[in-house]
């Protein structure tokens, strides 16, 4: 079963009066495991299936099952459930709560989400934060971490809720390259065990850490291509040591 | 979520903006503040006032005689001589109703003792008296049964009267006279200051009914009837019986008017509430004005505070939040912000009201449900109107959330 499975894909928005193609039939299986970088330069579309794939915003039309469950035709509240389990998200802003500890930020999806116990809800967070390597910086609020370190808070909270994708909207826009590099060897290792990823980014470069490219142009899928030779970050722990996947 | 975490969320808010949470109360704290002071004061005052009437007697009911009517020319009230002994007699004989009945045979005269005299009001009652009127005695003994069918010349001072005719001395046992009849004192009684009506109750000779009809009135005009029903549950039927009885004895048929005047103290203080009443419910106005204007003072901000957190909430809603998940979190924001408002509003309520209380000798009484009442309702305020902001926040678009700066 494909972790993603989207089909014929339109999204149309009304812009006073003139209707805009933001895709125009876009179809695309992701596997599972898989780390695939959606590119294309700003009004290509990429953005606007990053919302679709994230359950954020709805097709106009087409049909989009997530592990196998038809998502395309679901409510607010059942989108926001799907969010809840399925999808972790990390910006390009970070978007971390202020004044909120790395720790608390990381076991925000777990307080919203209605199944399972509560209980374990801070092992999990430390967990999570353990696996980005931040286990040394759980009551540290945003504003004393830097911006790598915030990133990988929001990654912890990606992480935390064990979601069938990760998607990543321009994850390292906002890093320099030292850290886009640490950034993205977290993305690698989290893939080499086995979590899905889904890289949204218009810089080639983060794009070849991926292992398959897709690229947008006008509201379509305009390639579809495995990567070789993809850069590896391997394991440059950066400012937080050595950690471990 | 939890509640405790929504309730940590919403007072990190409310804290992050202290003096903008503070501004925004302001207007609670001035309603519920004014309310609460001014009902302690209108409580405290109306419970003196209560306090007074009651003082008057136990459970008492008055009967004066009606007017006269010749030629016509109307009397004033108590102009006609309508209450006899046998009126007395008879009430006396319903004892699941009535516990105690005096007549109240008022003289005024000059009371002389030795070379001092003083003008007073001398009362001619049943032994009972006392005990309908609320009286004790400070020193001394009552006159009995016997006195009264002996038309002794007994007499019990009260308080303003014995300091005036002997000041600094005790009286028991010694004379005075009356309208040249002498009278042996035995007994005073305590003070019992000004009457509501500001008479001073003090300012009185107990005599023997008998006595007081037989050797210094006519043998028959009785000013009242005093008498005190078995209960306050009891007053209204109490009443109701006197009345029956006395126009029994009156032989007045159906159609005729009383010829007698009787009235009791549920009457005066129902009076009473009735001022108050007015009072609460002018109040009740300025309440429910403050209110208002603080609950918008809510809303507004509460408005402010979901425009600038629109981020967080998309960010909420990203990783899973429900609209109603959102909307509870605004809500108990409100809510709290407006408890804070009202237990502000509470305390400084009450010490307005004791300091007001203490700073002009009014007395203060705080009936606990209003306090109750008062945090009931600032609740009921703060989720009438956060709910339109919350669910502002609620209604958000994640997408557009998110990329809100």
């Amino acid at each position: 079963m494909e972790t993603i499975r989207l089909t014929s894909i339109y999204k149309t928005f009304d812009l006073g009066g003139e209707t805009v193609k933001a895709l125009d039939g876009v179809s695309l299986d992701i596997s599972p495991g898989e780390f695939l970088a959606v590119m294309g330069a700003s009004g290509s579309g990429k953005s606007t299936l990053m919302n679709i794939m994230g359950c954020l915003d709805q097709a106009s039309r087409g049909e989009y099952y997530l592990e196998g469950i038809r998502v395309d035709t679901m409510n607010r509240n059942q989108l926001a459930d799907i969010r809840n389990r399925k999808i972790g998200f990390v910006f390009q802003g970070f978007n971390l709560l202020p004044r909120t500890s790395a720790l608390e930020n990381v076991e925000l999806p777990l307080l919203y989400s209605r199944t399972g116990s509560r209980k374990k809800s801070r092992d999990r967070a430390v967990a999570a934060l353990e696996m980005v390597g931040l286990a040394h910086r759980l009551d540290h609020h945003p504003n004393q971490l830097s911006g790598g370190q915030q990133q990988r808070v929001a990654i912890a909270r990606a992480l935390v809720n064990d979601p069938a994708i990760i998607l990543a909207d321009e994850p390292t826009g906002n890093l320099d390259s030292r850290t886009t590099v640490d950034v993205l060897s977290v993305f690698q290792a989290l893939n080499d065990k086995g979590i899905t990823l889904i890289l949204v980014t218009h810089e080639p470069d983060v794009a070849l850490y991926a292992r398959r490219i897709v690229t947008m142009k006008d509201g379509k899928i305009q390639s579809d291509r495995n990567v070789e030779n993809r850069t590896l970050a391997g394991s440059l722990g950066a400012d937080s040591g050595p950690w471990e996947v | 979520m939890k509640w405790r975490k929504l309730i940590k969320v919403a007072f990190q808010s409310i804290l992050k903006n202290r003096m903008r949470s503070l501004l925004t109360t302001l207007g609670m704290i001035i309603g519920v503040a004014s309310v609460i002071s001014l009902l302690a004061l209108g409580k405290g005052s109306q419970d003196d006032i209560r306090k007074q009437v009651a003082s008057l007697g136990t459970n008492m009911i008055i009967i004066h005689p009606g007017s006269s009517f010749s030629g016509g020319v109307r009397g004033g009230s108590g102009s006609q001589a309508t209450l006899t002994l046998d009126d007395v007699d008879s009430l006396k004989n319903e004892p699941e109703l009535i516990r105690y009945v005096s007549p109240d045979i008022r003289l005024s005269e000059q009371v002389i003792a030795g070379k001092t005299n003083w003008s007073t009001q001398v009362n001619g009652v049943s032994v009972d008296y006392l005990k309908i009127r609320n009286y004790t005695l400070s020193a001394g003994s009552f006159f009995t049964a016997r006195d009264v069918k002996a038309k002794s010349k007994v007499a019990v001072l009260g308080k303003t009267v014995s300091d005036e005719l002997f000041p600094g001395q005790d009286p028991v046992g010694t004379r005075i006279r009356v309208r040249n009849v002498p009278f042996t004192v035995i007994g005073t009684l305590s003070g019992k200051g000004q009457s509501s009506m500001g008479m001073d109750q003090d300012d009185i000779v107990l005599i023997p009914e008998s006595t007081a009809l037989y050797r210094l009135s006519d043998g028959k005009t009785i000013r009242a009837v005093v008498l005190s029903a078995v209960s306050e549950e009891k007053m209204n039927d109490a009443q109701a019986r006197a009345t029956e009885i006395l126009r029994r004895n009156h032989k007045l048929k159906d159609d005729d008017e009383d010829d007698f005047h009787i009235s009791n103290q549920t009457e005066i203080i129902s009076m009473a509430g009735k001022v108050t009443g007015t009072l609460t419910a002018l109040l009740s106005a300025i309440a429910g004005v403050s209110l208002l204007v603080g609950g918008i003072g809510i809303m507004n901000i509460m408005l402010v505070s979901v425009t600038e957190r629109t981020r967080e909430i998309g960010i909420r809603m990203a990783i899973g939040a429900r609209g109603a998940d959102i909307l509870i979190q605004f809500l108990i924001e409100a809510v709290i912000l407006s408890l804070i408002g009202g237990i502000i509003g509470i305390l400084a309520g009450l010490g307005i009201a004791y300091g007001i209380g203490s700073a002009m000798g009014a007395s203060v009484l705080v009936d606990p449900s209003i306090i109750v009442l008062a945090v009931a309702f600032t609740a009921a305020v703060g989720v009438f109107f956060g709910f339109y902001p919350a669910r502002k926040a609620a209604g958000l678009n994640p997408i557009d959330a998110l990329r809100y700066e």
